[in-house]
């Protein structure tokens, strides 16, 4: 048996990264959370677990997903190779699945015959309602109801795996509001449901979980890379972030290398409209440290704490935090984190996809338009990696009826938001 | 990077406790709720705790609706509406939701207080989320409340393990703070709370969020509170599920106060007043 979960040196003992991390939630939910700790702690040393893990990860998802050259890109570019490592292989369309099986096993592990989720564009709720259909557990998946309209043919993806899908219409109806409901029916039904949380964020142990069950992506990376170039580590790794998972997947297993190994790990951030305009998701470029779903991080919150909406032009990133590790690494210079519009994304979108023959999930788009801008900056004999967290399907019908309105001369209508949202559902 | 303030300025920081010792300013919030409690038990009653969140319905009713509960209230609470209320059922999240709509946000809760304070000696005890305490700044924060005549806070996502500088904080302001405990709670996690709390202890009577609930608000109660007396300096109140005059009685029984906020907010949402609720309620803690 050959496959293992890393060991990384955060959190400490309290789940705390640094300062940011933490439990924030009600007192109910403690005990569940001790026991949660207990079980995976458990778990990720039992080569039960772990070669069961391995197996679904291997003849289920398709891991390893491939490292791949992108060699027009690389031209375009004019300067480093780009990878692409290629989550958008993986089953069910994107890394999600990785988090979502582990954490639907440990369900199994722990006795647990229910499962509860959030999700925003659909790819979380998708996963979970996969990895549940596989082990034979109940799911129920809360979903914003305006993200339900927006992403239909998700919600029937679910719906026919057997998920029960809750339309949630508090607050701003989005990702955010899922979560709060999702974590409401936890507090309520705590002793036998478990709930799998879809990225870096929310109380301690889960950004811990997370990061180590999506690790897989960033160890084969470096595997890969001794394959492609005889040495493991690239000069750059890229990775979107909106709560964080894909892109702690790919940094963590680099990230506490001593510095003079360690690549440049950077962070693309959701800028929307543009971080100046307030009509963002960028919560390290824009936001301030704050508590969200039991968990202190950088936060889009104003200056009484109440959350502001985040605007995005993909749902994946629309969200006003970012996990209490990138919070570290973003104060500690381990990583770094910079915006990308949503005009920039899309603009990646086309690129990749006439280039590579590749359509990238807009949320990749993001980190592909970055390492574009960053692989200029660089040598030819440098190696930028961009992890491709998933694939576009999901998104060629927005991006159509966007060009379709930048061709009419729209543009000023080129972004999105409750307002478009409704003008377009209506 | 380019925060738009300095992580020091929004949050505590995850170091050891806080080292301040309470000032020479007296306990007061400590002492005022410890002597509600006292009054109430005297009387042969549970102490009677409605709670209403700041502005609702609207800012400009908000006082008289405070003006009826508090004319038979031991203790008051007043919630700061808050966007994100992860550990409220419906009512109080769309309470919190119209509260704020209407404008009524942290600041102008304290004063909303602040005005209530100048008509009424009962003790107040604000229930807050965390984040709003950390972006107005827990020392500011704790100012304002001891400023606005607040008694005492109310922590609903704070376990006291978390952040050991609120509570000092509080206690430098004379501010009384309660944490909460819940039927799944540990022995171990009870005694750490219970421990914790200079107000009252808050026991959470079901496995869930807020919100009025048909039959029995006992449950697992009995035996959470004889275990949080047994480590507790301080009164044990029972909150979540209480609506009316029958369910506060059984509670009453075995709690040192009866929490009832929900269901004032699902009468108001009627088109009722609260005012004969309260009485209703009130009757009902007598043991």
């Amino acid at each position: 048996m050959t496959f293992s979960i890393p060991e990384f040196p955060l959190p400490d003992g309290r789940g705390r990264y640094g300062r940011y991390g933490g439990r924030y939630v009600p007192e109910t939910l403690i005990p569940a959370l001790d026991e949660l700790e207990t079980a995976y702690r458990a778990a990720k040393n039992d080569p039960t677990f772990l070669t069961e893990l391995e197996r679904l990860f291997k003849e289920f998802v398709g891991r390893p997903s491939t490292l791949y050259l992108a060699e027009r890109l690389t031209q375009h570019a004019g300067g480093a190779k780009i990878y692409l490592k290629r989550e958008d292989q993986n089953f069910t369309g994107a890394h999600k699945i990785n988090n979502c099986l582990a954490q639907a096993l440990l369900a199994r592990r722990m006795g647990k015959k229910k499962v509860i989720a959030e999700t925003g564009a659909g790819q979380h709720g998708v996963a979970t309602a996969t990895a549940a259909a596989l082990l034979g557990l109940e799911c129920v998946v809360y979903m914003g109801e305006e993200d339900m309209r927006r992403q239909a043919l998700n919600v029937f993806r679910m719906q026919l795996l057997g998920a029960q899908v809750r339309p949630v219409t508090s607050g701003t109806g989005t990702l955010k509001d899922a979560t709060n409901e999702a974590i409401r029916d936890w507090v309520t039904n705590v002793r036998d449901t478990f709930y799998i949380l879809g990225s870096v964020v929310g109380p301690h142990p889960y950004p811990a979980m997370v990061r180590d069950f999506q690790s897989v992506i960033g160890v084969e990376t470096q595997a890969q890379m001794l394959e492609h170039e005889g040495r493991a580590l690239p000069d750059a790794v890229v990775a979107c972030v909106g709560g964080g998972s894909n892109a702690i997947g790919i940094f963590a297993p680099f990230a506490y290398l001593p510095q003079e190994q360690r690549p440049r790990l950077i962070g693309v951030e959701a800028a929307g409209k543009g971080v100046e305009t307030g009509l963002h998701a960028a919560a390290i470029a824009g936001g301030r440290v704050g508590v969200l779903h039991g968990s202190l991080m950088y936060l889009m919150n104003d200056d009484e704490g109440q959350i502001v909406p985040p605007h995005s032009i993909s749902a994946g990133l629309d969200y006003p935090g970012i996990g209490p590790e990138h919070c570290y690494y973003a104060d500690s210079g381990l990583a770094e984190y910079v915006p990308v519009t949503d005009a920039q994304a899309l603009e990646a979108f086309q690129l990749l996809t006439r280039l590579e023959g590749l359509i990238p999930a807009i949320e990749s788009a993001h980190a592909v338009y970055h390492a574009v801008e960053l692989a200029r900056s660089m040598r030819h004999d440098q190696v930028i990696v961009v992890n491709l967290s998933g694939r576009g399907d999901k998104d060629v019908a927005e991006v159509m009826r966007l060009l379709e309105l930048e061709r009419q001369g729209g543009a000023q209508e080129f972004t999105p938001g409750p307002a478009r949202r409704e003008e377009v559902f209506a | 990077m380019s925060a738009t303030s300095t992580p020091s300025d929004t949050a505590p920081s995850n170091t050891a406790p806080g080292t301040t010792a309470p000032s020479s300013t007296t306990n007061r919030g400590v002492q005022r709720i410890r002597a509600a409690f006292e009054r109430a038990e005297a009387a042969g009653r549970a102490a009677f705790m409605p709670c209403m969140t700041a502005g609702y319905p609207s800012a400009a009713t908000f006082p008289q609706v405070a003006d009826d509960l508090l004319t038979h209230a031991d203790l008051m609470e007043v919630c700061i509406p808050y966007s994100d209320p992860l550990g409220d059922g419906p009512t109080m999240q769309q309470a919190s939701e119209q509260a704020l709509a209407g404008g009524t946000s942290t600041r102008r809760s304290l004063q909303l207080v602040k005005e209530l304070r100048q008509r009424h000696d009962t003790p107040i005890a604000l229930m807050t989320y965390v984040n709003p305490i950390y972006a107005v700044g827990p020392r500011e924060f704790m100012r304002l409340a001891a400023d606005a005549g607040v008694d005492g806070l109310i922590l609903p996502d704070l376990p006291p393990d978390q952040d050991l500088e609120i509570a000092d904080l509080a206690a430098e302001y004379g501010l009384a703070v309660t944490f909460l405990i819940a039927p799944t709670s540990t022995p171990e996690r009870v005694k750490l709370v219970a421990e914790a709390c200079t107000g009252f202890v808050y026991a959470v009577s079901v496995v869930g969020v807020t919100g009025a609930r048909e039959g029995s608000a006992l449950g697992e109660v009995p035996a959470m509170l004889a275990q949080a007396k047994q480590y507790s300096r301080v009164p044990v109140a029972v909150g979540f599920g209480v609506k009316d005059a029958a369910t506060a009685h059984s509670v009453a029984q075995v709690a040192d106060g009866v929490v009832v906020a929900s269901a004032f907010v699902d009468a108001l949402r009627r088109g009722q007043e609260v005012g004969p609720l309260a009485d209703e309620i009130w009757a009902g803690c007598q043991r």
